[in-house]
């Protein structure tokens, strides 16, 4: 169904649903380098304007994606929970944004309409709202997830400790491991890419991570970030997994390009469960995103990249994820350009998330041929964090080694904490107290001497 | 210290006490990862600061830094290769950086000079191309090509003009080979500069290159600097795959590199020529 509003003095129409979302969102370099954004700044308002006019239901009657086509929109209809949408089924998409910014909104209400929150509805409400929007809705919005701590309490903000090294030397990664444990972080997961994809190593960086956790009694989550069907494959070797990873994106041919579909994960995930290694919680998923993934895969479908990505939380959704977060500026300057669309995109993608009652979190980064630098990281994860962001990286001095990348640090994390008051998942901030690392507000305590968690690298300590 | 002259020294205000070094600074000898780097509050100390914003700053300039195609040309005719400067579609560095399909082909110029060529044809064309990082070209191209010609003259490959292209992708070289007549095609190319190795330089085999050619037809030898694989090493595998390549007739992810199983005691074998 085409669309149609006056803005200023012309007459803009849009040929459906799809155009019309990729016209009004803000603008982006990968909706531009797909051919899809709007021409001029007056024409995206004007999309914004007629976006604010059209009803939640319209979401749920003209797919962006065909259902014929597509699993991933075949998942987000054939679930959508008709009880819950009830609420706020009369609404506009204009209506919706007051809605979530009113008092009437609370977390509660929130959490209850979540289900019925398709990500078109998501993605479509991101698009009428400022960054100061997104922060206050995402804010109010509560998603608490359990492996062994608990993650997303109010007034915390957990880390994934990322080890990472060029050669996966074992020595190398421990010495990552001590330095962010001794930082205090690694709540979210100690969560490692690794160089190689042959199993012999996955299975000892799993199990070096696995002693560290076991040894130190650490109220956390290993995971090594590899393949679903390789963790499948490990498993079923008897080695000890705790969580299962996936890069997963928004269409089913975007799934396809990264090798899986629906029921890969249905299978990744009953294997981790099967070794049922959680003592809190059985959110045994994994699952990293990022705006312009379907678009580098050719498997867009003329839609813009952030209503896609709002889809792959929906992909995430019904394999009850401990974590999930967007790598926003991974994907390189074609798709998003500079730190203010970066900083946008990262401010979207957790609303989205959220709203859809998704764990999410944020690799807060860049790459050095975008035209953003550290001081833009800093204005991101204050904002996120303000936010209510469910976790960040922690990566040694912002530096990835193995991924070629900047992201946020073990120090990073310690600022946030402290200009905003954020406290880690409370079992691992107990443990942290317990071994002296931590003062009992959470800040750091200054360590005299061989720390005993040193021993964990005899060769090292020596 | 006498009561007057307290308060002048900075030490008398804790000024040598606001950094905390970390106890477990040994640790960093067995990873290239920034650890143990100590704290000023929260904060890193302002060495690690500016230690930190240089190597960004050496990444950025790897990116920006003018391509010298004139001066890279010039260094590559004097190691007795016929040169080409070539252009891609993308006119500007904003261009190429936003607009990746723009740096995979030619410039409407570039492609009449170089179709206007009489092409017999070659085993090798080899296209000299910035990618994300002029510098590691200015660095990379001239020692690699050098040890290179060696492997060339060993085997006794005919070889197209070396074929230097500012703001180019790898793919540019599908549409030069095809152009060339060329067997194979090897892309020469700036990788994505990392804080700690913004010179790296990345080779690209494509057989029968062709417009369209996916990634997944080629063979990538990566991190090619002098901290990584050396321009010696670089040479005898690029060579190994070329070989394998004219003999089987494929590239990418069909044929393995298994150069390594030809080293001896961990040493490149010398180019024997003549």
């Amino acid at each position: 169904m085409a669309y149609r509003t006056v803005a200023g003095s012309q007459t803009y129409a849009f040929a459906d649903l799809k155009d019309l979302m990729a016209k009004a969102t803000p603008p982006r370099s990968g909706d531009m380098l797909a051919g899809i954004a709007a021409a001029t700044a007056e024409e995206n308002v004007a999309a914004r304007m007629c976006l604010a006019d059209v009803p939640l239901s319209a979401f749920l009657n003209e797919a962006l994606v065909p259902y014929e086509d597509d699993e991933v929109t075949r998942l987000i209809i054939d679930s959508h929970d008709a009880a819950a949408f009830r609420t706020i089924s009369h609404m506009t998409v204009g209506d919706f944004r007051d809605f979530l910014l009113s008092g009437v909104a609370t977390s509660e209400v929130l959490a209850a309409i979540a289900p019925g929150v398709t990500p078109e509805m998501a993605a479509a409400v991101s698009k009428l709202m400022r960054n100061q929007d997104l922060i206050a809705v995402a804010k109010k919005c509560r998603v608490v997830t359990k492996f062994r701590n608990t993650i997303g309490l109010p007034g915390t903000m957990a880390v994934r400790l990322q080890p990472n090294h060029p050669t996966d030397d074992p020595a190398g990664v421990t010495a990552s491991i001590l330095d962010g444990l001794l930082y205090g972080c690694g709540d979210a997961v100690i969560g490692i890419n690794p160089a190689s994809d042959s199993v012999p190593v996955l299975s000892e960086l799993l199990k070096l991570i696995d002693g560290i956790i076991q040894r130190f009694e650490i109220p956390t989550q290993a995971c090594v970030l590899t393949h679903v069907t390789t963790s499948t494959e490990v498993i079923n070797r008897g080695v000890p997994v705790d969580l299962v990873f996936q890069s997963v994106a928004g269409t089913q041919k975007a799934n396809a390009s990264f090798g899986i579909d629906l029921a890969t994960l249905k299978e990744g995930r009953e294997a981790a469960l099967s070794l049922n290694r959680g003592t809190l919680g059985d959110n045994v998923m994994y699952f990293e995103t990022g705006q312009g993934s379907a678009l580098s895969a050719n498997a867009h479908h003329g839609v813009d990249q952030q209503t896609l990505e709002a889809r792959a939380y929906a992909v995430c959704r019904p394999f009850k994820p401990l974590l999930v977060n967007t790598v926003v500026g991974f994907i390189g300057p074609e798709y998003l350009y500079d730190g203010k669309q970066i900083i946008r995109a990262g401010l979207e993608d957790h609303f989205c998330g959220k709203l859809m009652g998704v764990p999410l979190g944020c690799d807060v980064c860049y790459t050095n041929h975008a035209e953003a630098d550290q001081d833009d990281m800093d204005t991101l994860m204050t904002l996120l964090g303000a936010a209510g962001v469910t976790y960040i990286m922690g990566i040694p001095g912002s530096d990835d080694v193995m991924l070629n990348y900047q992201s946020t640090s073990f120090h990073d994390q310690l600022y946030l904490r402290q200009v905003l008051g954020l406290k880690r998942a409370p079992e691992f901030e107990a443990w942290l107290q317990r071994m002296g690392i931590t003062e009992p507000n959470g800040s750091l305590r200054r360590q005299h001497g061989i720390h005993p968690l040193l021993a964990a690298a005899p060769e090292l300590a020596a | 210290m006498s009561e007057a002259a307290k308060g002048e020294h900075p030490a008398d205000y804790g000024i040598e006490e606001a950094v905390i070094e970390d106890s477990w600074r040994r640790l960093a000898g067995v990873t290239p990862a920034r650890i143990a780097l100590g704290r000023a509050g929260t904060g890193l100390p302002t060495r690690e600061v500016l230690r930190f914003a240089l190597a960004h700053a050496q990444a950025r300039d790897a990116v920006h830094l003018p391509f010298d195609s004139a001066r890279v040309a010039a260094d590559i005719a004097a190691l007795s290769f016929e040169t080409l400067e070539l252009a891609s579609a993308a006119p500007a560095r904003d261009a190429y950086l936003r607009r990746p399909d723009l740096g995979r082909r030619l410039s409407d110029e570039s492609r009449a000079r170089l179709s206007a060529r009489a092409a017999a044809p070659v085993d090798l064309a080899i296209v000299v191309a910035d990618g994300l990082s002029s510098t590691a070209i200015h660095a990379q191209a001239v020692p690699f090509l050098t040890a290179f010609k060696a492997r060339i003259a060993e085997a006794g490959w005919s070889v197209g003009p070396v074929c230097v292209a500012s703001q180019a992708r790898v793919a540019l070289g599908d549409e030069v080979g095809e152009l060339l007549n060329a067997s194979a095609c090897v892309v020469l190319i700036g990788e994505r500069p990392g804080l700690s190795s913004p010179d790296s330089l990345g080779l690209y085999l494509t057989f029968a290159p062709r417009a369209g050619r996916s990634d997944a037809e080629r063979n990538c030898i990566s991190n090619v600097r002098g901290e990584g694989l050396s321009h010696d090493h670089a040479a005898f595998k690029l060579a190994w795959l070329l070989k394998e390549a004219l003999a089987r007739r494929i590239t990418g992810v069909t044929l393995k590199d298994e150069s390594d199983l030809l080293l001896v005691g961990g040493l490149v074998p010398p180019a024997r020529i003549g």
